[in-house]
């Protein structure tokens, strides 16, 4: 009876290429009224890149989109709300200095007859009325920043109803509601729905998808897989299908360099301002640990807290059995420690700087003689990072914004080998980078744990973390779900770990 | 239970009155300098704060509408220079000697108002637009614009000093002897039109809007380029009537009228609790802020503390504002 009801969105061989990534290849989904269709897939597999398409923050390389039947082709968020396609973001995109219903109809205000004034009446009226449907018990002025994320995305919600919308994009809507608000999001969706309204609901909650979704389309590596009814599905076939991927020789042979010697224990670490919690593990000489878990399960969060750029409120590092603080960055480079940031650009490379500005920043002081910096020695250490790590430039000039992301990302190794770490913390250290050029800091990380450097390597890449790593640790909502030897362990038994407090 | 909750308790008074320190420590200031020099807090003292506050609030407000929109403005003072000059050629009177314009009549004071406002709202356009159009930053566009204002009028004008004089000046009325002139009521409305404007209209709403989040506000719609010049239209608008007021308070218009007006501006502004960081700000913040401003600098005057300290002390004060207000915004990490 399913088959019966109207398709209401289709995007059919949709393709996007960035540069060096071939980011959707083909993907489709079909989403029909009445019904809550979950798009399902990895950490890049294609499913927000898909759907900035649909709204025209990306534009599509190839491919259609019909809307009811009629082609369509967004340029903006706004054009496609007009059309009655709405998104709400897991980050959400609010006023957080007005109130609630400043936000709901900004852009479109409602006016006192005849008088050019915003009808601050109207306004509250129109928005109660919306809130009644939904259920929703909030104070229309109330101030934005006042209130909780989960309330902030009921009200992103709303705001999506208030348009009329057909179609509304729901990005991991539940990754900061209590079991309590995700029940109601749940009524909110179902009442939606049975308005005839078509749902995309995009999650890794695997218990979720199955008790909220009629439909569910996965992807990988920027395909289409599978669109199947949700109750055909169970848990285990969604994760096969999700992580269903040849491997062939991405990765260089493991050197397994761990000694017995622990370098760094850490016990009990809790964050101050984030949900990073109790989280204590040991690290070995020369091994290589990976982190593994869900976008926002505390894994840079962990990182930070080491490196002493989040505040930690309780726990205890140590390194060769003797206490350190790690209070400030600066601290932690002192004590061995080197970071290799999540953001390259925004927090990894200086972009108008050259490569050797880039490469010696984090070691100036062993380039002061007397009073001043002495170039020529400067010049050398570069060059020799240059070539120790095949390091593709022009020149040791050239701005280091100019090379490719793989060649950035080999210059941050460098700038921190130059401080002679014993540990390093990579986040994420081939984010954005092509094959090629990943398969030599593969190669980079495991030359590092034979010279008896320990690294603790955080990515959203499964088969990254079993083919480099010696042990991964699972996080799961702030916590630590599990340590796994990589080379037992499966993608599968890291995905139900990794949604343990999920 | 209890010492949780009054270590809860001792928390909310330290945030409140850290919320309210500035006005807290004015309100102290102005009491000691009541005890020591009794005759601050006489009537005259006040009718003299509230007409120096009522010629400076216009530019205050102007220039609180581009700080929302997490900008700045420094062309308020030269432009009300312009502005200052030009009200002083248009009202030079048919016989005066030192007419600028050769033969014609004084223009109506109304007419004189819109004229310099519409001069002022001129370079608001060009300072808007660069804003919002080639993404500069307005400090360095009205850096730059300030100095061509200012090169303008020093070609215009040869640095004459021209006599202004205009009815706004005259009493309204008296209070215990002492006159309330015109242009104190001028402001007045002018306040509450740009209340008005702030609060009751889509264009208001916009401002704190785009301030606020900018790409949310372009995502749900919102003009933003036609709104940040819209703004910087109405700051420039309001600098030129500061010109033509002050011109006919000072009885002159010359080289150094409107100097350093928009430091003045801003630190009030500032102290108002309208934050740098974009999107904050009320009507009521400035009023109060440019009237602790003109208080500080009386309140100095009382004392008897020459202008060196003075100096010191109206400095120390912008700091210890701006470092109260951006505790509010800080994110820990």
């Amino acid at each position: 009876m399913e088959e019966k009801k109207d398709v209401l969105l289709r995007m059919t061989d949709i393709s996007k290429s960035f540069p060096g990534v071939k980011a959707l290849d083909r993907a489709q989904l079909t989403l029909r009224a009445g019904t809550v269709h979950a798009l399902m897939g990895e950490n890049g597999a294609g499913k927000s890149t898909l759907m900035k398409c649909l709204f025209g923050i990306y534009s599509k390389d190839e491919g259609h989109i019909y809307l009811e039947g009629r082609e369509v082709n967004f340029r903006s968020s706004r054009e496609a709300l007009d059309h009655g396609v709405a998104m709400v973001h897991q980050e959400l995109n609010q006023a957080l200095k007005r109130n609630v219903m400043d936000n709901i109809w900004l852009g479109r205000y409602p006016r006192v007859k005849g008088l050019p004034f915003v009808s601050e009446k109207q306004m509250y009226a129109d928005t109660m009325k919306v809130f009644e449907e939904l259920d929703l018990h909030v104070d229309p002025r109330t101030m934005m920043s006042a209130m909780p994320v989960s309330q902030r995305q009921m009200v992103e919600i709303a705001k999506a109803v208030s348009f009329h919308s057909k179609v509304i994009v729901l990005d991991e809507p539940t990754s900061s509601l209590t079991e309590q608000e995700v029940e109601h999001l749940f009524r909110i969706i179902r009442m939606i729905r049975d308005r005839g309204c078509g749902i995309i609901y995009i999650s890794h909650k695997m218990d979720e998808i199955l008790q909220i979704s009629d439909e569910v389309t996965i992807m990988r590596d920027g395909q289409y897989i599978a669109t199947k009814p949700a109750e055909d599905l169970t848990k285990e076939e969604i994760i096969r299908l999700m992580v269903g991927r040849e491997m062939t020789n991405q990765f260089p042979p493991k050197l397994h360099s761990a000694t017995d010697e622990d370098i760094m224990r850490v016990e009990g670490l809790t964050a101050e301002y984030s949900h990073l919690k109790d989280v204590s593990f040991s690290l070995k000489k020369g091994e290589i640990l990976g982190v593994a878990g869900l976008d926002g399960s505390g894994r840079t969060e962990l990182l930070e807290n080491i490196f002493g750029v989040a505040t930690r409120r309780s726990g205890k590092i140590f390194k060769n059995g003797r206490q350190i603080r790690n209070k400030t960055p600066r601290e932690a480079i002192r004590n061995g420690l080197a970071l290799l940031t999540e953001e390259r650009r925004a927090t990894g490379i200086f972009g108008i700087l050259s490569v050797r500005e880039n490469t010696v920043i984090a070691s100036l002081k062993s380039y002061v003689s007397g009073l001043f910096l002495r170039d020529k020695i400067m010049t050398d250490k570069t060059e020799e990072m240059i070539r120790a790590m095949a390091i593709k430039t022009p020149s040791q000039k050239t701005k280091i914004r100019s090379l490719s992301g793989g060649n950035q990302q080999k210059v941050i190794f460098g700038r921190w080998i130059l401080t002679s770490p014993d540990i390093l913390l990579l986040d994420e250290p081939t984010r954005g980078i092509d094959v090629g050029a990943k398969y030599e800091i593969y190669q980079l990380i495991q030359n590092l744990s034979k010279e008896g450097k320990s690294v603790i390597m955080v990515s959203s890449e499964m088969p990254e973390l079993l083919g480099v790593c010696d042990r991964i640790l699972v996080m799961s909502d702030g916590r630590l779900a599990g340590e796994v030897d990589a080379d037992q362990t499966t993608q599968e038994e890291i995905m139900t770990l990794a949604s343990e407090y999920a | 239970m209890t010492t949780i909750n009054s270590a809860r308790k001792r928390v909310n008074i330290a945030n409140f009155l850290l919320d309210h320190a500035m006005i807290l420590i004015i309100l102290l200031l102005a009491v000691y300098v009541t005890v020591r020099v009794p005759a601050f807090a006489k009537i005259p003292n006040i009718i003299n704060l509230v007409k120096l506050s009522a010629a400076r609030l216009p530019m205050a407000l102007g220039v609180a509408g581009c700080i929302i929109l997490a900008g700045t403005d420094l062309s308020g003072g030269r432009v009300a220079g312009f502005a200052g000059f030009l009200a002083a050629v248009f009202l030079q009177a048919s016989g005066d000697a030192a007419r600028v314009i050769a033969g014609g009549q004084p223009w109506p004071v109304a007419l004189v108002i819109l004229a310099v406002m519409a001069a002022g709202a001129c370079v608001g356009v060009i300072n808007g637009f660069c804003m919002g159009k080639f993404k500069l930053h307005p400090f360095i566009v009205t850096l730059a614009t300030q100095l061509m204002v200012y090169g303008s009028y020093l070609t215009v004008s040869n640095s004459k000093q021209i006599a202004v004089n205009s009815f706004v000046t005259n009493p309204m009325f008296e209070v215990s002897g002492q006159p309330v002139p015109y242009y104190v009521l001028m402001a007045a409305v002018i306040t509450g039109i740009i209340w008005v404007i702030w609060n009751k209209t889509t264009f208001g709403k916009n401002i704190f809007a785009v301030g606020s989040n900018e790409e949310a506000a372009r995502v749900s719609g919102v003009n933003v380029l036609l709104t940040i010049v819209c703004v910087f239209i109405m700051a420039g608008a309001l600098y030129g009537y500061t010109g033509f007021i002050e011109a006919c308070r000072i009885g002159n218009s010359g080289p150094t009228l409107g100097l350093s007006y928009e430091n003045d501006a801003i630190s009030a502004v500032v102290i108002g609790g309208v934050s740098f960081v974009g999107g904050t700000g009320k009507i009521s913040g400035v009023i109060l802020g440019v009237f602790m401003m003109q208080l500080i600098m009386t309140a100095m005057t009382f004392l008897g503390i020459s202008g060196g300290v003075a100096y010191i002390i109206k400095g120390a004060v912008i700091l210890i504002a701006c470092i109260l207000d951006m505790r509010k915004y800080m994110t820990k990490k």
